[in-house]
């Protein structure tokens, strides 16, 4: 009887086709309105931009359509040092951040991994603790421990480690501060995955064969943790590449995040069509490391 | 029973033990993993610590790698005390059971790593490397990953890795475990003929005593954390010091019993299966509780009564397994004991001696058995 086998490929079909489904009306169908709105002219009008397809046209509409896109804001981009220096800032940012969160999620996620085992649930608890929390509730937060009479310059004067406020709110350490503090789970949760996963007997070979404990760790813990390294980097330099909230509320105004700029254009200019390129250009920065850590992944897959 | 090391036999005391635990004992928590171990290995000995599971056998191997720290007692190395070495700074190295080969590296990367660490030239550490990859016979596989090789050869790298420094006294942790037993067969016989060849000393932990025996100069038997007899192979199997040790080697007879009387060399023995008679032990009296111990081969079989009055056991046949070069007779005596007699099939075609069912006779000589006080 055919019934159950058809039943099997259409139940087949089903599984497979969900992701297909879902990132075709949630990925595909918005970034190429995107992609379409970012090739158009803006205009003062709704919706504010041109051309505007018109169906009942026929052949002729699609011609027409076509014929007035057009890649003028992807030079204008380009021509514009007010754009290209956002974007030197957010991948800047991002690649420092991403530095300073691996000096610092590194350490704890090895020493969570290395902890006894009945704590390690509690540790990991306390790592996703923070989402509890709004994530905008949170950097607001920051506000008032970084301003001029916030806890941080009333510790740092009850210590006596400084004479005077120091101002901390609006600058670019304040960004730092924020972006390291708010993606540091993102980081330690994949590099704690890899450093737990690790054969502790390894290490004692490292010692039999005459390889000191902290030695041990830049030979054999670190390079055997490198995926968990690359996997923490991405998910966190893409995110903070693209950054609005943070730079916006604790940072300066004197310079500005591509986020901000494309918010800027966006709320502000409503010149949509620039802002739609300057999202389809950080998109296709942020290409660059995940093809890259793709590679590295198929490269591994192939050395299996 | 602690051994003393003074009384075994072939060895000259004049030289250094290159290995010696005195006293050594280790707890964790509230289980004690190793008893009061006393114990000397001389320079160039093959020595098997052989004992079930849990026997402290691991425990004590690792103390001499550095990984675990004695709690009381001595640990001396070629006559310098260890205890407070750190693992990286003593000359004795490791195989691991799982191998523990690392796997970032190639297989000349892990047998360099050791090099490494002692800041040997490039040009050395490469020439080392090709040797000990030769001596497994590796060569052409230097640049692969230890992912991509069978089992049998990364426990030749992980061999190749540990000799490479020519360590002192080389520990191998349950070495052939993972190995098929064809595989195992073959490389007991590499590993001892490598032994005779560097001369370095080994110190191997099993749990299989056949591997212990082929392989091992002498044997330490460990049970609950204590040492219980240490001896060659043939002491060790055909001198069994306790029940335990006669139970815990081979295939063993054992009749309870008390000593009922005693006569020149021989003394007679009262147990289930009648009077039995062995030769006598030192320090045995009359009314004590004894057990003997009779390997199944040292028993005769035969299908007719003996003419000859002493240790003669009559019942019947209950169960026969064939084994291949051996078969295995069950006989049941007139008490309801179980006794296994084994016999070599000589011949191919020979129809098998007796059957299930029938009637057997069962004897063995006064020096075939051990008398073991417990």
């Amino acid at each position: 009887m055919a019934g159950p086998a058809k039943f099997d490929r259409w139940y087949r079909r089903t599984v497979v086709g969900i992701p297909y489904a879902w990132l075709i009306v949630f990925l595909l169908v918005p970034f190429l309105i995107v992609l379409r709105i970012s090739l158009s002219q803006t205009e003062l009008a709704q919706p504010p931009y041109s051309p505007v397809f018109d169906p009942s046209a026929g052949w002729q509409g699609i011609k027409d359509f076509v014929g007035a896109l057009s890649l003028a804001n992807f030079k204008l981009l380009f021509g514009d040092w007010l754009y290209l220096s956002s974007y030197l800032r957010s991948v800047t940012f991002a690649a420092v951040s991403t530095l300073i969160l691996l000096a610092i999620g590194i350490p704890i996620a090895y020493g969570m991994a290395r902890s006894p085992q009945r704590l390690q649930p509690i540790l990991l608890i306390a790592v996703i603790l923070p989402f509890w929390t709004a994530f905008l509730i949170r950097i607001y937060a920051w506000i008032n421990i970084l301003q001029r009479d916030g806890l941080l310059n009333d510790a740092l004067l009850a210590l006596g480690l400084i004479s005077a406020p120091v101002t901390w709110l609006a600058t670019d350490t304040a960004i730092f501060i924020g972006i390291v503090y708010s993606y540091l789970p993102f980081m330690v949760l994949p590099l704690y995955a890899s450093f737990d996963r690790m054969d502790d007997t390894l290490l004692e070979a490292a010692a039999d064969l005459g390889c000191p404990r902290w030695k041990a760790f830049w030979l054999v813990t670190l390079p055997l943790a490198l995926p968990g390294v690359i996997a923490g980097s991405l998910l966190c330099f893409i995110p903070i590449a693209g950054e609005f909230v943070i730079p916006d509320l604790l940072g300066g105004s004197n310079a500005q995040f591509i986020g901000q700029t494309l918010w800027t254009e966006f709320a502000f200019n409503r010149d949509w069509p620039v802002a739609s390129a300057l999202a389809m250009v950080l998109l296709a920065i942020l290409l660059v490391p995940i093809v890259f850590y793709q590679a590295v992944q198929m490269r591994a897959l192939e050395r299996r | 029973m602690p051994d003393h090391p003074a009384s075994s036999p072939d060895r000259p005391q004049s030289i250094t033990p290159m290995v010696r635990f005195a006293g050594v004992s280790k707890r964790f928590g509230s289980f004690t993993a190793v008893d009061n171990v006393s114990l000397d290995i001389a320079p160039g000995e093959f020595f098997a610590l052989l004992g079930p599971s849990g026997c402290g056998k691991t425990t004590l191997l690792r103390m001499l790698a550095g990984f675990e720290t004695p709690d009381a007692g001595e640990l001396l190395l070629d006559g310098q005390n260890i205890i407070g070495v750190p693992p990286y700074e003593r000359p004795v190295n490791m195989m691991f059971q799982s191998y523990a080969l690392f796997p970032h590296l190639t297989v000349a990367g892990n047998v360099a790593f050791g090099l490494r660490q002692e800041g040997w030239t490039r040009s050395a550490i490469a020439a080392r490397v090709a040797e000990m990859l030769a001596l497994v016979k590796l060569e052409q596989f230097a640049n692969r990953k230890p992912h991509q090789l069978s089992g049998g050869q990364r426990q030749r790298v992980a061999l190749a890795r540990a000799l490479a420094k020519s360590p002192k006294v080389f520990l191998l942790d349950e070495p052939l475990g993972a190995l098929d037993k064809k595989l195992r067969d073959e490389t007991q016989f590499e590993l001892m003929a490598l032994q005779q060849r560097l001369g370095l000393t080994f110190i191997i932990v099993t749990h299989d005593q056949e591997e212990a025996m082929t392989m091992a100069d002498r044997l330490g038997v460990m049970h609950a954390g204590k040492l219980v007899q240490v001896g060659t192979p043939a002491e060790i199997y055909e001198d069994p010091k306790t029940r335990w040790v006669a139970e815990f080697i081979g295939e063993v007879n054992l009749f309870d019993g008390t000593i009922s009387g005693q006569q020149g060399d021989l003394a007679s023995i009262d147990t289930r299966a009648g009077r039995l008679v062995l030769a006598r032990k030192d320090g045995c009296a009359e009314g004590q509780t004894v057990s003997i111990a009779v390997r199944p081969e040292k028993i005769e079989l035969a299908r007719e009564p003996v003419a000859n009055g002493v240790n003669v056991l009559h019942g019947h046949v209950v169960d026969i397994a064939y084994l291949g070069d051996l078969s295995v007779y069950k006989v049941r005596d007139e008490h309801g004991m179980i006794v296994k007699a084994s016999v070599a099939n000589k011949d191919r075609r020979a129809a098998s001696l007796l059957h299930r069912g029938e009637e057997a006779w069962l004897t063995f000589a006064p020096d075939a058995g051990v008398l073991l006080r417990d």
